[in-house]
């Protein structure tokens, strides 16, 4: 016999154990005290959006039940050299606290952290269910740590190394891949492309033949062409294959053919991705024709395939849903796709050479033709050198589903090639028709005319990204009253100043952070925000120490945990 | 190349000035986005060097950009912000040849800036390093058409002249070098052979726009520095040897 309030927890513990979003848990936890309860003890997945916005032990002592860690750590900015060497965000605190709490952990997921050896080693000790780890762009560990993973942890479905940094120098690479179980194992993915050093090329290729639920394999660029095809022969039942440099490294039995590699793809039929192509040479793109009609994924984006290349390629993908490529495409290479991939709901247009002054190789012509093209558009990412308003526009009507539009005009404050107005009426449309948009990046020449249109319609946008735009600080000001659903701010090189911060200072709490580099702030703007907002973490770094007031970088994020202990000697928490 | 106009780095309301727009429509023409990276370039018949006139452009200004560029501070003292690992590949990626004698110096970059993670950053150096897919025209006097070849394909001298030999038969580089061991070093007593024996020499275009004998260099130089290959009639080539020699001289 158990209490009634009992019974009643219990079988709200059993109900709570079917919501998975977050959002809802979040609002289910805050109905009363019993509800919070129990959901903090079904609580499965534990996302932790800002690594410092919360402490480790408030977070472990708080939810019971977690099998799954999701740990972000800098911002976004650092990816592009912007957040200083030594800023933060190290898994150890973490690592340090999880282990004791979830001795049944099953997943981790790190995003921007940096992991050291050591502590990957402490994955296996700590957590001996332990089946999913994914490093995304993070920094710190060798190959050393991946042994470790390897060998310790026995049940490893999923390793998952996707553009982390990795320096390594070749005398003191280890042979991680000879480190997994020898007998038959349990993993379902396993990336590694940025892990760019040689590896033992036998010893995957026997992992592989012992991995039968094996689905998921990105190799690096040390892997030839003829490499991958006996590494396809071990693994016909792939549905995602990253193909390494895609380049012949002929042996004694002289360079594969063409053809040869054309009847490892045909026997692959259940290939939906592929990605690789790290230093392809074209003369093999044949190859892959037989499974381009099943592919939903490609990502070219790291081939530097002219127009003449692609385009044969590319007519046969016409179920194609996510496209990467490279810019040497052309406006004629995306014409091709846009006549054959009218699926089409993601695109990436990165540049070979991604420097302000580059040539560039697409242009508005190559956006239009997409907006009329795939019209079912939900995701796009697209560098170029010239662009138009007129191009723009065209897309927020051919594309209204639009989520995501991130529009990068290399050339700093460059305006519309054809009419030398800012871009603000091109931006402008795209808030206003696109009416689902979570995340916009925006550049060319901007005016504050832009802001006032992005504050005015952008009301479901979630990230934002300003770089060298703007006139003054109205444009911040129409962002943070407008964009109600605001929470990933960063901006760059833009003449926002103090008043401009201030404006924003009744919806901080509501955003995760707020990073602004090279602006106009000072110290005694940012202390202002401190002083006003104390469940608000200001940190300002400046690179001189000349100028005794200005502020270089301002990283500002709500948080529970108070100014973090671990800052460096550049990072001033006001 | 489509420069930026420098007067544009300072906000302003209003339209740009009205040349940019000319150097943008100029620029739009002329690029016509099949090749990223010029790869290919059309060959010009020319044996004067080419480093004489380089056309003045928008790029001879270096402008430091007061509010973009956020240069982080070259010393590593203590309290003061160090570069990341990933930042060092960013600024090398910026740099040009730093020689003084380029009228073409590139405006000072700004960090970060496009916005490209480091990872891909140097994927794409590491493969333009490589030589992957870098096509280059070569031509021999006298024959009819021009050829491409990748020059990621081949590992040394050898296997190169022995490709252009299958290409252009009776290229009397090939029957040299099956006596002499190959053509890696300098080497002058080699050449001055080469050209007193043979009907053909192999000279290339460089980065520099200048023209070089082929072999002068080690092999992984000569590939990242050549642009085009020709295949010059010996008495025309004579000229080129003493100022390849001062060149590769005064390069080390």
């Amino acid at each position: 016999w158990a209490p009634p309030d009992q019974v009643l927890e219990n079988v709200l513990e059993s109900v709570l154990e079917f919501l998975t979003a977050a959002r809802d848990r979040n609002a289910a936890s805050l109905v009363c005290r019993s509800w919070y309860r129990a959901e903090a003890q079904t609580r499965r997945e534990l996302f932790i959006g800002n690594c410092y916005a919360v402490s480790p032990r408030r977070a472990v002592e708080r939810f019971g039940g977690v099998r799954a860690v999701v740990l972000k750590g800098k911002p976004r900015f650092a990816d592009f050299s912007l957040v200083p060497h030594g800023w933060g965000a190290n898994v150890s605190p973490w690592v340090a606290a999880l282990g004791p709490a979830y001795p049944r952990l099953e997943r981790i997921c790190l995003k921007r952290m940096t992991v050291s050896d050591d502590e990957l080693a402490l994955i296996p000790k700590s957590f001996p269910l332990f089946k999913e780890l994914s490093l995304v762009c993070c920094d710190g560990f060798t190959t050393r740590g991946l042994a470790v993973i390897a060998e310790g942890c026995r049940h490893l479905r999923v390793l998952d190394l996707t553009e982390d940094y990795f320096h390594e120098e070749e005398s003191e690479v280890v042979d991680w891949i000879s480190k997994f179980p020898e007998c038959s194992t349990s993993l379902e993915s396993l990336v590694f492309d940025c892990v760019s050093v040689p590896f033992n090329f036998e010893a995957l290729e026997a992992l592989v033949a012992r991995s039968p639920a094996l689905r998921r394999l990105r190799v690096n660029d040390h892997v030839s062409i003829e490499q991958l095809r006996r590494l396809m022969a071990r693994a016909p039942h792939l549905t995602h294959l990253g193909t390494g440099s895609f380049r012949s490294e002929p042996g004694p039995g002289g360079a594969l053919s063409v053809s040869e590699l054309a009847t490892s793809f045909a026997a692959s039929r259940s290939l939906v991705c592929l990605s690789g192509f790290l230093d392809a040479n074209a003369a093999y793109l044949p190859a892959i024709y037989q499974v381009c009609a099943n592919l939903t994924s490609l990502n070219f984006s790291f081939a530097g395939l002219t127009d003449e290349e692609f385009i044969p390629v590319i007519r046969h993908c016409v179920n194609l849903r996510t496209l990467w490529v490279l810019d040497t495409v052309g406006d004629e290479g995306l014409r091709a796709v846009a006549e054959t991939c009218s699926n089409l709901r993601e695109l990436r247009v990165f540049p070979l050479d991604a420097t302000e002054d580059s040539e560039g190789s697409v242009s508005d012509i190559g956006l239009q033709a997409i907006s009329e093209g795939c019209r079912k558009l939900e995701s796009i990412l697209y560098f170029c050198q010239r662009m138009t308003n007129a191009a723009v526009i065209a897309m927020s009507e051919n594309c209204p589903d639009l989520l995501v539009f991130r529009l990068c005009i290399m050339g700093r404050h460059r305006p519309d090639r054809i009419t030398g107005a800012p871009m603000d009426e091109g931006f402008g449309a795209i808030v206003m028709n696109c009416k689902r948009l979570t995340r916009l990046s925006v550049s060319g020449l901007l005016t504050d005319k832009a802001f006032a249109y992005i504050g005015g319609h952008g009301k479901l946008i979630k990230t934002l990204s300003v770089a060298f735009a703007g006139n003054s600080d109205m444009s911040l000001q129409h962002v943070f009253e407008g964009c109600t659903r605001l929470q990933k701010l960063e901006v760059r090189d833009s003449p926002f100043g103090d008043k401009g911060l201030l404006s924003g200072l009744n919806y901080f709490y509501n955003m995760r952070f707020f990073w602004m580099n090279s602006c106009r702030l000072t110290v005694k703007g940012c202390g202002d925000v401190a002083q006003q907002m104390p469940n608000l973490v200001v940190e300002v770094m400046k690179e001189n120490e000349g100028e005794m007031d200005t502020v270089d970088k301002l990283y500002l994020y709500r948080s529970l945990a108070g100014p973090r202990e671990d800052a460096p000697s550049f990072v001033n928490i006001l | 190349m489509a420069g930026l106009g420098f007067e544009e780095t300072e906000l302003r309301l209003g339209l740009p000035g009205g040349s940019n727009e000319a150097e943008e429509a100029a620029a739009a023409v002329r690029s016509s986005g099949k090749r990223g990276y010029a790869e290919t370039i059309d060959l010009v018949l020319k044996l004067e060097p080419a480093s004489a006139a380089a056309p003045p452009s928008e790029d001879d200004e270096e402008v430091a950009d007061g509010v973009a560029e956020a240069q982080p501070s070259p010393a590593a003292a203590d309290g003061q912000l160090k570069r990341s690992p990933s930042q060092c590949s960013v600024v090398t990626a910026a740099q040009p040849d730093a020689d003084p004698e380029k009228p073409r110096a590139p405006k000072a970059q700004a960090v970060g800036w496009p916005p490209v993670r480091s990872f891909r950053r140097n994927m794409l150096a590491a493969t333009a390093e490589r030589g992957g897919a870098a096509l280059v025209k070569v031509s021999m006097d006298g024959a009819p058409y021009l050829r491409k070849v990748d020059m990621g394909t081949y590992k040394s001298y050898q296997e190169l002249s022995k490709a252009l030999e299958k290409m252009f038969s009776s290229f009397t580089i090939g029957n040299d070098c099956s006596q002499a061991q190959g053509m890696t070093g300098m080497n002058e007593s080699k050449l001055v052979d080469l050209l007193n024996g043979s009907d053909y020499v192999p000279t290339y275009e460089d980065k520099d726009g200048d023209w070089m004998l082929v072999g002068d260099v080690p092999w992984e130089m000569f590939v990242a520095s050549c642009k085009r290959l020709r295949i010059m009639k010996g008495s025309e080539a004579i000229g080129l040897a003493p100022r390849a020699m001062e060149k590769c001289k005064s390069r080390s």
